[in-house]
């Protein structure tokens, strides 16, 4: 039996050791440790034996055991080991294929630099406040001090519907609206379309989108403007932004001002951007002059306030090198795709 | 508005370079465009001096100069110009010289002889006869002027101003002139203004029978003035003038008209100058035309006027209009040779009227509709009579001829330092603010500011500060942020049309924005019915054309123009969205209604009906509006009759889905399946829910059953789904379709469908009682709408 036994160790170790995959090693389990397997036979007939050479034999018998279990279980591991390589070698992809995509929309890039504009006042403390483009002459022009023959009329190409309707030529009526139905303190900014009757080229187009701005309240300064601009165009165009205020003409305010900010390009040096002039035209302003107030129902004797007004679609081209405002309206989605 | 810095320099004493004066002109309110050194493109071009001219031996027409440029030896150019003679003083454009264009010069050989340069003609150094009128078009320019050879031709011509272009705001009509930014300059430069006094010799006599002048409607004309001058002597101006018109972007034409032009330019009055023989009655009458008058212009256009517009009329007909152009028998001709000058100031807005309705627009009715000072009108009158004397172009006689209504007195406006400091929040003592005041000529009465005349535009202390601060400099004011607590806020509806925009993208949809205008056949393009009230748009009065013509009732055009766009550039796939305005008339409303429409429009990428019904579906799940509704409905004119819905929450319609009537498509040239569906925003806000509804997670098992079901082929899925929702009551969780069969094995004329249903109670687990107890309800229901087991 010994003999049985340690012959037994010998091929069953050898056998495990040359098994060549899983099946195999599972068969020689069987034949070695399974119940009707060689090892277990030889231990149904331990009855024969004598009491002394049984414990001898049982103790033989179970270290066999144990090496041929635990040469099989290092097997085992190995060869699992063995196949997870292959299959992990044979599942390995060319990582520099292209992606699957899901078809996303992109956003209109005038809505992109909107609604970051819309973020900035919102964050000083302005709501949004919107109201109708087609409006009448009394809130487009002579509630913003332009009466009728008005020469600055002449500026803005207006689109009439009849005598008292005009599609308005700024987003200035939204103000007029909001003040004659909010008491002060107001913050405001007023986006939209607005129209003039330019005929379509690179630069002009009959529609377009302004952003306007007001704010009324006790004791608002030039000082007030002035800061609440710089801020607001520090915070769209960089915090190196230099920006000047020049006197300008509006109707509706006095002192009326321009802001211009520093060439990005040539940073005041002069070039193709900036039309050689150093300083690039941001937006229009001015302190409510005291008959727009009044006009509003606001006694411009205890308030005061500024408006500022931009073009919304000027802002973007700079932004993103655009060339051609007919894009924005075309909607081609080569354009469109890569915003 | 151009102006030459020579001639400003008349009047104030300054040096500096173009570059800094329109840095700081602009900063103090006069905006300067741009500027222009004249003949600047002009390099290394000399005065010559012709010493001999001999033919070409292999040319018959070219000829070879010797030609003196000042240096020891004189050089040889050739030319082909034949109105050369020994002894001509001439532009000799040297080696490596530049012309205006771009041109450049080199030496070089004509057929054989070497040429050392080029004589130049008036255009190739950039002038017209009009600059130098002794001079030929054709030909090489001789030069009549004192130069020397050598000496640089812009110089020996005059060719060396600066332009400087400015934009002048229509507040500021004073600064239409020379003085009136002379006065600006001075201020920005703090240097003292120099004026001229005009002074006319005359002695020629009174002219005082020889016209009456009259203004029979002072309210469109506050002072008329005129004098006379005789023996008219018709010539070119002299070179000094000349240049300086041709500096402000105005071109010479006679000592007369230059006389007019160079005092409106140096004044911004505007100068009519005409001739006595045509005036009838030697009577002048400023009034309103009679509706019907007409009258021709100096342009040859027969015009009709009405009452709104003024005319200067001698007794019998209207001679001008007046502040915008005058009579065709107004102009000076060769046997002219006693004219009046007149000098008037017409009301602004009348002017501007008058010019609008007859469609033109001159030089003088824009400085008219600004608004002028009358109190200008006679020292111009006087300067242009000077310069009659000077340029000796006639004899002024003595009387000025004047109808004077206006009003002398300055305006007066309290100077409140106090208030102004605050307003700005500067500190300037009140003796700094007048001295910034007076730097344009406002005057004082103590603390009383007399503003001139010709700046009507300060009206309140709104304006003087306007003044004070943008002489103290704009950029000196500080900068403060705003006090106060404002929480700025985006509203719901805001909030939720950007949740719209958002997922909108998310599922897949680029967004557009796109005119709000149409042309009124993009209704005929869609297919809607001659009488559709939706026909009925907001009109443009002025439009640009056809195509910009009303304000769009339906932004369906405007979408499937965008498609068809995309399509005709090959754009393969295409998913877009807009938040389109649309403008609805309403009767009794002076404003029309304005809706904001959610539009959706796609093709390619084999889109169909249920694609687009996905979108709708995950937009008012997301939107967390459930109990909406698709309804066939096959009378959409713009949409294909069996595959159209309208989305309804209730009784009423929220928006339309369906595929374009191929007829439509076709009318935009899309040969593809085109899907759109539009969706009304307001409907939309109003049913939908701010904030979901949480459930808490099922805690017990739920129950899986499949159903297939056969029914007639026409009954909708819809009618079924609801047949389950009804029966199976609130243990249903979900429904889900997942067959719909027609073929073999199925009755022609019917359809097998298939469902999986899922049920769960809240309460318990589902006992198989309660699941079959459900299911025979759910079967019950099926059946009266005409469905049973498929078996």
């Amino acid at each position: 039996m010994k003999q049985q036994l340690e012959t037994i160790r010998q091929l069953a170790l050898k056998a495990i050791d040359e098994a060549a995959d899983q099946q195999n090693l599972e068969n020689l389990r069987v034949k070695y440790l399974g119940k009707k397997g060689e090892l277990t036979a030889i231990l149904k007939q331990m009855g024969k034996l004598s009491a002394e050479e049984r414990p001898v034999m049982g103790q033989l018998a179970n270290d066999v055991r144990a090496a041929i279990e635990d040469t099989f279980s290092k097997k085992a591991a190995y060869l699992k080991e063995a196949l997870l390589k292959q299959k992990l070698k044979h599942e390995t992809i060319d990582v520099t294929l292209p992606g699957k995509h899901k078809e996303l929309g992109s956003k209109h890039p005038l809505s992109i630099v909107l609604d970051e504009i819309k973020e900035i006042f919102v964050g000083m403390g302005f709501d949004i406040v919107e109201g109708p483009e087609v409006e009448t002459d009394y809130y487009n022009f002579e509630a913003l001090n332009i009466p009728k023959n008005h020469p600055a009329r002449d500026t803005q190409d207006t689109f009439y519907i009849n005598e008292n309707v005009v599609l308005r030529t700024q987003t200035s009526p939204v103000q007029i609206r909001t003040m004659e139905n909010r008491e002060p303190p107001i913050r405001i900014i007023s986006p939209g379309r607005v129209y003039r009757s330019d005929a379509v080229d690179a630069t002009h187009s009959p529609l377009f989108h302004q952003i306007e701005g007001l704010v009324v309240d006790k004791g608002i300064t030039f000082a007030d403007l002035k800061g609440t601009l710089e801020t607001f165009i520090k915070r769209l165009y960089g915090e190196d932004s230099v920006v000047r205020f020049r006197p300008h003409h509006f109707p509706f305010t006095e002192p009326s001002a321009e802001v211009d900010v520093q060439c990005f390009s040539c940073h005041g040096e002069g070039c193709r951007l900036c039309k050689n002039e150093g300083w690039i035209e941001i937006l229009g302003c001015g302190m409510v002059h005291p008959k727009v107030l009044s006009n509003c129902g606001i006694d411009p004797e205890v308030y005061s306030g500024f408006a500022l007004g931009m073009g919304l679609e000027r802002v973007v081209m700079r932004r993103y090198n655009i060339d051609d405002l007919r894009l924005f309206y075309e909607n081609d989605v080569r354009f469109l795709k890569q915003f | 508005m151009n102006l030459s810095m020579k001639w400003l320099k008349e009047f104030v004493d300054i040096d500096i370079k173009p570059r800094d004066f329109s840095e700081a002109m602009t900063i103090s309110g006069s905006k300067v465009e741009g500027y222009e050194i004249e003949g600047s493109e002009i390099s290394n071009v000399v005065v010559g001096k012709i010493l001999s001219i001999v033919p070409h031996q292999d040319s018959d027409h070219l000829v070879i100069c010797q030609v003196d440029i000042g240096e020891s030896e004189p050089i040889q150019i050739v030319t082909g110009a034949s109105n050369l003679t020994v002894g001509d003083l001439v532009p000799a454009a040297l080696n490596n010289s530049t012309l205006p264009g771009g041109v450049k010069i080199k030496k070089g050989k004509l057929r054989g002889a070497e040429s050392n340069g080029m004589l130049c003609s008036l255009g190739e150094l950039g002038l017209t006869l009009n600059d130098f009128p002794y001079a030929i078009e054709d030909g090489i320019f001789v030069l009549q002027e004192d130069c020397q050879p050598g000496q640089p031709i812009c110089e020996a011509i005059g060719l060396d101003d600066i332009k400087v272009e400015f934009e002048i705001t229509s507040n500021r009509p004073d600064c239409f002139s020379v003085i009136g930014l002379a006065r600006e300059a001075a201020a920005t430069f703090d240097k003292p203004l120099t004026l001229h006094t005009p002074v006319v010799k005359a002695g020629n006599g009174s002219c005082k029978d020889m016209l009456d002048v009259k203004i029979e409607e002072p309210s469109l004309c506050s002072i008329y003035s005129a004098r006379i001058v005789e023996n008219v002597r018709v010539k070119p101006s002299p070179r000094w003038m000349r240049e300086r018109l041709r500096a402000m972007g105005v071109r010479p034409i006679n000592n007369i008209v230059d006389i007019t032009n160079y005092v409106m330019l140096e004044y911004g009055q505007p100068m009519h100058a005409f001739d006595l023989r045509f005036i009838e009655d030697k009577k002048i009458r400023v009034r309103r035309a009679k509706d019907g008058e007409t009258i021709t212009t100096l342009d040859g256009v027969d015009r009709t006027l009405t009452h709104d517009n003024l005319v200067i009329a001698d007794s019998k007909k209207p001679v001008a209009i007046a502040g915008v152009m005058g009579g065709e028998y107004s102009g000076i001709m060769d046997d002219t040779t006693t004219i009046v000058f007149e000098s008037a100031c017409f009301d602004g807005s009348s002017v501007r009227t008058t010019a609008r309705d007859q469609g033109m627009r001159t030089d003088a009715s824009s400085r008219y509709e600004k608004g002028l000072d009358p109190n200008n009108c006679l020292p111009a009158l006087e300067r242009a009579c000077e310069l009659v004397e000077l340029l000796d172009a006639g004899d002024v006689l003595d009387d000025v001829l004047v109808d004077d209504h206006s009003s002398h007195e300055q305006r007066q406006i309290p100077l409140e330092a106090e208030w102004i400091n605050r307003f700005l929040n500067i500190q300037l003592s009140t003796e700094e603010m007048k001295a910034i005041l007076k730097k344009i000529d406002c005057q004082f009465d103590g603390d009383t500011i007399l503003v001139p005349t010709f700046r009507p535009d300060l009206e309140h202390k709104a304006d003087i500060a306007e003044e004070i601060a943008r002489f103290y400099g704009y950029n000196h004011i500080p900068s403060t942020p705003l006090r106060g607590d404002a929480q700025g806020k985006y509203t719901p509806r805001q909030k939720f049309e950007d949740k719209i925009s958002n997922t909108m993208l998310a599922l897949g949809l680029s967004e557009i924005m796109t005119y709000s205008f149409l042309s009124p056949k993009a209704y005929d393009k869609i297919g809607m019915p001659e009488q559709d009230s939706l026909r009925n748009s907001v009109t443009i009065s002025n439009p640009l054309g056809e195509d910009t013509s009303i304000m769009r009732t339906t932004a369906l055009p405007s979408m499937l123009d965008t498609l068809a766009l995309n399509y005709n550039n090959r754009n393969g796939a295409v998913a877009l969205f807009e938040l389109a305005s649309e403008y609805h008339p309403v009767d009794g409303q002076e404003l029309p209604d304005e809706k904001t429409k959610l539009i959706a429009g796609l093709y390619g990428s084999d889109c169909d009906f249920f694609t687009a019904k996905g979108m709708v579906e995950q937009l008012l799940d997301t939107l967390f509006i459930s109990n909406y509704e698709f309804e066939a409905s096959s009378d959409e004119y713009a949409y294909h009759p069996g595959r159209c819905a309208h989305i309804t929450i209730g009784d009423t319609i929220i928006g339309v889905i369906g595929e374009i009537h191929p007829k439509v498509a076709e009318n935009y040239g899309v040969n593809e399946r085109i899907l759109c569906f539009t969706l009304d925003v307001d409907s939309l806000f109003a049913h939908a829910q701010n904030e979901a509804a949480y459930k808490p997670l099922p805690k017990f098992p739920a129950v899986t059953r499949d159903l297939a079901l056969i029914c007639e082929e026409t009954i909708p899925v819809r009618i079924l789904e609801k047949a389950i929702i009804k029966g199976a009551g609130n243990l249903l969780e979900t429904i889900q379709l997942f067959d719909v069969y027609q073929g073999e094995q199925i009755e022609n004329g019917k359809k097998s469908v298939a469902f999986n249903i899922v049920l769960r109670s809240s309460e318990n687990t589902l006992a198989e009682e309660q699941v079959n107890a459900a299911m025979k309800k759910v079967m019950k229901e099926l059946e009266k709408v005409g469905a049973s087991l498929r078996v």
